[in-house]
């Protein structure tokens, strides 16, 4: 524990010293000393195994799409582990700290603990999953062989890597913050969080959020222009339009928290008074601004998840989706709703009874649009012939989980009502119920769905299953006890409690927690039992699921450009529409194919930026303006670069489609012979 | 435009009008896009996302403007007559950069380049200026620590100031890539991106003068 801030210790290491590592915490040492381990282990398979350069070449300074994607799907399961770390010290430390006990964990950690939750699920995990799922479908969905800016798109992953570096640095050297998730002052501010946990916050936030903003651009770009001719807006697949809602709302709000956070650093900094108690500052301030940012940010996380959903709904349901232009509506007007709704986070801020009743209107209309989108996916499964397929699953445990989840939000965005329970476990039980039930399974459904496309075989079922019946029942055990003591007006972020009678309901809550924890591990055993056994669940036709967007009309995995021929879209559902109209593929006439060439750039930026964020911290000067130097001089090095794009030989191409045509053919046997 | 050949080439056996001909589905004779096909429209949405953090300064501004902690207000700190000098020297800079884009277009690299350096130039005159009112105000005992609304003032400022500073690293840049390489398609595609880079600028600044200066002399 550290009550006092570290003074600046001198010029070369500013306030860091051996005194910021927590070799008092042996939770942290043992942590430390487990990673540490597992990362040696790592780095000596990857140098036994000479895989370095691969890793370099292939995957780190790769400009496709697609690698890009499955690194940000990476980026978020490990991160995922660490943010469930998190919550299950929370359920521990708050199922035994009764009856005078005070757990395990020191203020100082747990208030760390739930800070650092919060952070990482949502920037770190949640964030990427959909990140990486945009970026690998939608440019297979419009029929490009990229994204517009493929350099963009490397230097944006490294960005958000970066910044989830920088926050699990802060576990082992020096602290997180202690603020929640949402750090807000005067908290934050210098006069009460002294130390460099606000600021470990606050960098790899800014580092990780360069990178979304540019994604973002990225990805709206790529769908308004690089569409597949024929290919007009209302003939997009809904994922596409989800992803574009997405990305949209990204630029529009991910600015106002690049502001927001900024102030702060200049309050932290420099000495200004953006959000201090005195000098005139306002905490209101901040606390408006990073809402605006925030409530679009739920929205951000779910709409995509909405595209999956609805693709695999219609998939599985062997239908053309129900109401796909209200869908779109639907979509668009939630994206607008999402502006008007911010102020329902701070009803009891004292606004008074006119804004608060505003903005309570503006969030139960949200209510509309969600439930059109919720019929529609009851009406596309009402007379189809369902398969019950993993995604498939996932997407009926997501309409009931969500439901529960919407009506609660809608319990909460009564004013009177949120009196009550705001800052309670209800608010707790409510949020985790959208987020999970609707993006984390969502998620869930994706990657069982996307995956034979990415990788050229599917998802072992049997453990698909066991994960699915554990995480979907063990989500309402953990969850319904907190909404049970929302109720009863437990509030949240509690470390030690008085009433023993509680104790109970956080026991079954632990339950809950230790059923997904299985969940977690089932899922990690069913990806390394389908690589084990790659060869018995091979998709040789590119089209396991009978699928009806673009994605499923070229091979799994696909070629590095995508498609040999731009298809040419008549219909919505084109792949649908395709094997319907009996659309041969093209077996020759072949083209030299334009692609981007790989740069190692974006995570030479990336590091520097870490670096640079790195000594911002800790206030090693003279380390952050070399940073900084360093950054802009190799931004300049790399615009003196114009050779970036190649073609791939017309016979090479013609190579590859071969291969497939052989695979196609194989499959084709193998499918009449049994 | 790209011409789009019937699939049914793959089985041209088969005479057929053209009503019961199956559509084409794939674009046999593509051309790639050409280089920079979405750069415009993507700087464009960058600057509309930077647009937005401005939106937040000035939003600060206008909250915090007022709570001056018993500290000195604009009338107090502000001299108009060297803001109007400052305001002149970046709407001359839009200026000149215009001529810049009109030698672009004559495919006269050397009339670019200078016109970009005349640009560059108005640039740290206005960077000059600023930085002297801020040293000022600085001396005064006016610094962004004295109250919410020099906070608020110095940050809108100054961020103005930061991206003008970052334009003329661009600038410098440019003008030493068009030299290398003359007026490639590369590069005019860059001089136009600078352009709406630095015509933002002097929107922005537009609001800057007339909300912070012009208004608070009002107040």
């Amino acid at each position: 524990m550290t009550p006092h801030p570290a003074p600046d210790s001198g010029f070369f290491l500013g306030r860091l010293s051996l005194e910021a590592l927590p070799l008092h915490e042996p939770i942290l040492v043992a942590t430390f000393g487990v990673v540490a381990l597992g990362g040696l282990a790592l780095l000596g398979l990857l140098t036994k195994f000479r895989l370095w350069g691969y890793l370099w070449h292939e995957w780190f300074t790769s400009v496709d799409h697609k690698k890009i994607g499955i690194m940000y799907m990476v980026l978020g399961l490990v991160m995922f582990l660490r943010g469930f770390a998190d919550a299950v010290m929370m359920r521990i430390q708050q199922a035994i700290a009764f009856n005078g006990s005070e757990g395990y964990l020191t203020a100082h950690h747990y208030d760390q603990v739930f800070t650092a939750h919060g952070v990482i699920m949502i920037f770190f995990v949640a964030m990427p999953f959909v990140t990486g799922l945009m970026n690998y479908v939608v440019p297979l969905q419009i029929g490009a062989r990229d994204v517009s800016f493929p350099f963009l798109n490397n230097f944006s992953f490294w960005m958000t890597t970066a910044g989830a570096i920088l926050v699990m640095a802060s576990l082992f050297i020096g602290e997180f913050a202690q603020t929640g998730w949402l750090a807000f002052p005067p908290l934050s501010g210098l006069a009460y969080s002294p130390n460099v946990g606000v600021d470990y916050y606050l960098w790899s936030l800014q580092i990780a959020g360069v990178g979304t903003t540019l994604s973002g651009i990225n990805l709206i770009v790529t769908i308004l222009r690089l569409r597949a001719p024929g290919m007009g807006l209302m003939k997009m697949p809904i994922f596409t339009w989800t992803s574009l809602a997405t990305n949209i709302l990204i630029v529009a709000s991910f600015p106002v928290l690049t502001a927001v956070l900024s102030l702060l650093t200049l309050d932290r900094y420099v000495g200004t008074n953006f959000f201090t108690n005195d000098f005139g500052g306002s905490a209101m301030m901040y606390v408006n601004l990073i809402w605006i940012w925030g409530h679009p940010e739920v929205y951000i996380l779910i709409l995509p998840l909405f595209g999956v959903y609805s693709e695999v709904t219609s998939t599985f349901c062997g239908k053309r989706l129900f109401g796909y232009t209200s869908m779109v509506y639907a979509t668009m007007v939630i994206m607008i709703l999402s502006y008007l709704v911010w102020l329902h986070h701070f009803f009891t801020m004292g606004s008074g009874a006119s804004v608060n009743s505003f903005f309570g209107i503006t969030t139960m209309i949200i209510s509309i649009p969600t439930g059109a989108k919720l019929f529609n996916w009851l009406f596309t499964m009402y007379r189809g012939r369902i398969r019950y397929e993993l995604p498939m699953m996932w997407t009926v445990a997501f309409m009931l989980t969500f439901t529960i989840g919407g009506m609660t939000g809608v319990l909460l965005a009564v004013p009177p009502a949120d009196f009550v329970l705001h800052n309670s476990l209800f608010l707790i039980a409510h949020f985790h119920n959208v987020i999970i039930g609707g993006v984390l399974f969502g998620i869930f459904a994706a990657i069982n769905f996307w995956w034979p496309k990415a990788f050229g075989f599917r998802l072992n079922k049997f453990w698909g299953l066991v994960s699915f019946w554990f995480w979907v029942p063990g989500f309402w055990v953990a969850f319904t006890p907190l909404y049970v003591m929302g109720l009863m007006g437990v509030t949240r972020r509690m470390r030690v409690f008085d009433d023993p009678s509680l104790q109970i309901w956080f026991v079954i809550a632990g339950i809950g927690a230790a059923m997904i924890a299985a969940g977690i591990g089932a899922l990690l055993i069913q990806i390394a039992v389908s690589i084990w056994k790659r060869e018995e669940l091979r998709d040789t036709t590119g089209d396991p699921w009978d699928g009806r967007t673009l994605e499923w009309a070229t091979s799994s995995p696909p070629p590095e450009y995508n498609f040999a021929f731009t298809p040419v879209i008549h219909d919505l559902d084109a792949w649908y529409d395709m094997k319907n109209r009996n659309a041969g593929r093209p077996q020759g006439g072949y083209r030299d194919i334009h692609m981007p060439r790989g740069t190692g750039t974006g995570a030479i930026l990336a590091a520097i930026a870490l670096v640079f964020g790195f000594a911002m911290v800790w206030h090693i000067w003279w380390l952050a303006g070399l940073g900084f130097i360093a950054l802009i001089a190799t931004a300049i090095h790399h615009t003196f670069n114009y050779d970036r794009d190649f073609h791939i030989p017309a016979a090479h191409v013609a190579e590859v489609e071969a291969a497939r045509a052989r695979q196609l053919e194989a499959g084709q046997l193998v499918t009449a012979g049994t | 435009m790209t011409t789009i050949a019937t699939s049914a080439g793959i089985v041209s056996d088969q005479p057929q009008n053209p009503e019961d001909a199956p559509p084409s589905f794939y674009d046999l004779e593509e051309h790639a896009h050409p280089e920079g096909y979405s750069t415009m429209l993507g700087f464009w949405i960058y600057l509309m996302s930077d647009c937005l953090i401005f939106a937040i300064l000035f939003a600060c501004y206008g909250v915090l403007g007022g709570n001056l902690a018993a500290g000195p207000g604009p009338r107090d700190l502000f001299e108009l007559p060297l803001i109007a000098l400052n305001t002149a020297m970046l709407l001359f800079s839009s200026m000149t950069y215009g001529f810049a884009m009109l030698s672009m277009q004559r495919g006269n690299v050397r009339g670019t380049q200078a016109w970009l350096l005349v640009t560059g130039l108005f640039g740290l005159c206005f960077l000059g200026i600023e930085l002297y009112e801020f040293s000022h105000l600085i001396h005064i005992g006016a610094g962004p620590q004295r109250s919410a609304f020099l906070s608020a003032f110095f940050t809108l400022v100054g961020t103005h100031g930061l991206h003008v500073t970052f334009g003329i690293v661009w600038l410098v840049t440019l003008v030493v890539q068009l030299g290398r390489k003359g007026l490639i398609p590369a590069n005019q595609r860059r001089v136009a991106c600078l352009s709406m880079f630095w015509h933002f600028l002097d929107v922005i600044w537009i609001g800057v003068f007339t909300v912070v200066y012009l208004m608070g002399m009002l107040r």
